[in-house]
């Protein structure tokens, strides 16, 4: 390899070295180590002034206590377990949700669609977590939405939905969809229209031609989706602390508590590790899938 | 096409020369507009049962477009399609006992070559290994056997076409329509499959509508050909008729290689013929006239390179002689073109078929050589 090729393939594996590797191995750290009450809150330290000794000495303190006891407090395996099923489920109705628009926006007349665009892109323009908050007055008791259900009289009494599992997957649905959306739009949008009439030529109807041609090849699309909107979903916290309940178990939630509430930073920091873990599965899958695709796309 | 054929055996494949023959296909002035654009331009025309029927014309004439409307893709702006004597206007494409081959094959990235294949029959809810023994049948054919399990992106650009070729004949349609079939094929797998083609139609009875862009290929395979321009059908004739008695200079400089030469029109004493007078102080060209032509017409004389009679000496006793200098030779293997300029400045072809080896040639460049041809080998076109 020559030495130019290789400073270009340096840059972005520095960028990971920085940004992931270095934090992850501080965490993994942290998390072999014990809790106490100091600055930092967590023994042992690396004294690199003792030498060799010290290092010795250091390493001999570290154990896997931490993970051991996430085994032992179902609370941990509960909350991963739920935030899967969260996670799954909110997946699969940003699914149900983005693709028909993704299927509008890729049938729609070429002068429309950069609007389209534009108006799936357009909430990112706010702040998330404003966003969210609007949310909160949105599905609150008195929030727009009861008072409207009100209005028209399709209830009496008002709904409750804030701090329920329904807000947060409304909640994930609604910030997580243009991450779906957008893959399975571009996806759609390369899909041939002659293929679609070779299928009617052949004998479908636009019904079947939908389910034989149209639905296989956005299938890249639809993963891609998939896995954007459920690897952060997996880990999230923001959405479930605010408009979840106090019975929405979140691993996101969990971490969140015992850092800041329990200040047991070895503990929070074994969730972590195991929640990367967790998700280290999906990512892979995912950058197999796109191998593939770009394989096959050759 | 106005004008009956010369009388032929009644064995020969003539039905748009039958009155009492239904066509297949009648459009009747059919107008395609896409905006403002005239896509197809009032055109009507017959086809038959049994035809093979060659659309021609150069890109963007619209024969896409018509090949289109037939399938179902598009609906006429004005004028009705009947196939069977039915207006088919509203009848949806997957309702229509016609296949299509895709000019860009829109094979089915997601499937197998024969999976592509078995696509329309199992639409067809035939029996399984009914589906199975047909799918073998069209790869035999397309001589894709080993191709089966590749996906359409793990063969070449002609092995697609095959299969694009495989896919349209495999539900053995009433109507065919090809859209440059054979375009990606080399010389001897299309000429092999233009006889299989053939071959199918015969034996299927199937009706043909070939687009392409090789004339050779459109008089190899064609019972009739269309020449297409701006939306209109031109000329629609047999492919000899199409080459030997263009109705136009359009047409007969689209299909293969001719000498054109303008001039004026004066009516000649023998038989019909008249003479042509294209340059000062040259004796005229004598030519016979489709039609009879008035004194003073302007006119085109067009001869076809082949026809043009090349020699060393003075030929004794011929009309139409004209001596010149060879200034280009194009040697294409089979035969030679020789490029001969007169004195008045115009380049007439002449060729020949080359029966002795190069080295042989009776000709070579700058050699003052004669030019002749006989009173009936080209046309006299108005058009
Ligand atoms: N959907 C459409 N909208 C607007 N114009 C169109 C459309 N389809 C075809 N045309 C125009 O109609 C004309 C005829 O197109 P068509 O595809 O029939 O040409 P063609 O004879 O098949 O050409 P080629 O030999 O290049 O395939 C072209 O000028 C084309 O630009
Ligand atoms: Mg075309």
């Amino acid at each position: 390899m020559n030495p130019r090729k290789a400073l270009l393939i340096l840059v972005p594996y520095m960028w990971l070295l920085a940004l992931f590797l270095v934090p992850f191995v501080i965490v993994l750290k942290i998390s072999l180590s014990d809790v106490e009450l100091a600055i930092p809150p967590y023994t042992p330290t690396l004294d690199i002034s003792a030498g060799w000794a010290g290092l010795k000495d250091f390493l001999s303190q570290l154990d896997f206590e931490n993970y051991v006891w996430l085994t032992q407090d179902d609370l941990y395996w509960k909350a991963y377990l739920s935030s899967l099923q969260i996670a799954v489920v909110s997946t699969f109705l940003t699914l149900l949700v983005g693709f028909p628009i993704a299927y509008g926006m890729a049938n729609a007349p070429d002068e429309w669609r950069p609007t389209l665009m534009m108006l799936v892109i357009l909430p990112f323009w706010t702040s998330f977590l404003i966003r969210v908050y609007a949310w909160m007055g949105i599905l609150s008791n008195e929030g727009f939405l009861n008072q409207f259900l009100l209005w028209t009289g399709l209830i009496s009494e008002p709904l409750t939905i804030l701090n329920t599992n329904t807000a947060v997957y409304i909640g994930i649905v609604y910030t997580y969809l243009p991450f779906m959306i957008l893959p399975i739009y571009s996806t759609l949008e390369k899909l041939d229209g002659s293929l679609l009439e070779a299928a009617e030529d052949l004998g479908c109807t636009r019904t079947t031609a939908f389910w034989l041609v149209t639905l296989p090849l956005s299938r890249p699309g639809v993963i891609a989706g998939c896995f954007l909107v459920f690897i952060p979903a997996l880990g999230e916290f923001v959405i479930p602390s605010l408009l979840g309940g106090s019975d929405t178990l979140m691993i996101g939630k969990v971490l969140w508590e015992e850092f800041f509430s329990n200040r047991d930073w070895p503990v929070a920091s074994a969730v972590a590790v195991v929640l990367l873990a967790l998700l280290i599965i999906p990512i892979v899958l995912f950058q197999r899938q796109q191998e593939r695709q770009q394989e096959a796309e050759k | 096409m106005s004008e009956p054929a010369p009388s032929t055996g009644p064995s020969v494949f003539a039905p748009w020369n039958d009155p009492a023959e239904r066509p297949l296909i009648q459009f009747q002035n059919v107008t395609k507009r896409f905006g403002d654009f005239t896509a197809i331009d009032n055109l009507t025309v017959d086809i038959y049962a049994r035809e093979f029927f060659a659309l021609l014309g150069p890109s963007g004439c619209g024969k896409t477009t018509l090949m289109r409307m037939l399938a179902g893709f598009e609906t006429p702006t004005e004028g009705y399609i009947l196939l069977d004597g039915s207006d088919i206007g509203s009848v949806p494409p997957n309702r229509r006992a016609v296949n299509m081959m895709f000019q860009s094959y829109a094979l089915f990235p997601h499937l197998t070559v024969s999976e592509n294949i078995a696509f329309g029959l199992k639409r067809d809810k035939l029996p399984k290994d009914q589906i199975a023994a047909r799918v073998d049948e069209m790869l035999r054919l397309v001589q894709l056997q080993k191709f089966a399990g590749r996906k359409p992106h793990q063969i070449s650009g002609g092995q697609r076409q095959r299969v694009a070729l495989a896919r349209s004949l495999a539900k053995a349609p009433k109507l065919l329509l090809l859209d440059e079939p054979l375009g990606a094929l080399d010389k001897k797998l299309r000429t092999d499959t233009q006889f299989e083609l053939m071959e199918i139609q015969e034996t299927t009875g199937t009706t043909f509508v070939i687009v392409t862009h090789d004339q050779e290929e459109a008089m190899t395979v064609a019972s009739r050909v269309a020449v297409m321009d701006h939306g209109k059908m031109v000329q629609v004739d047999t492919p000899d008729r199409i080459y030997e008695t263009p109705n136009s200079v359009y047409v007969a400089d689209f299909i293969g290689d001719v000498n054109l030469v303008e001039g004026t029109a004066s009516a000649h004493h023998r038989d019909g013929k008249i003479e042509i007078h294209w340059a000062e102080g040259k004796p005229p060209i004598v030519g016979t006239p489709m039609q009879p032509i008035a004194d003073g017409t302007r006119c085109t004389f067009a001869i076809r390179p082949e026809k043009v009679h090349i020699s060393k000496e003075h030929p004794e006793g011929k009309s139409n002689i004209m001596q010149g200098k060879i200034i280009d030779i194009a040697y294409l293997g089979n035969i030679s073109t020789y490029h001969v300029q007169i004195p008045t400045g115009e380049i007439f072809k002449a060729q020949t078929a080359n029966t002795r080896r190069i080295e042989r040639r009776k000709f070579t460049w700058d050699d003052e050589v004669w030019l002749w041809w006989s009173e009936t080998a080209g046309v006299v076109l108005t058009g």
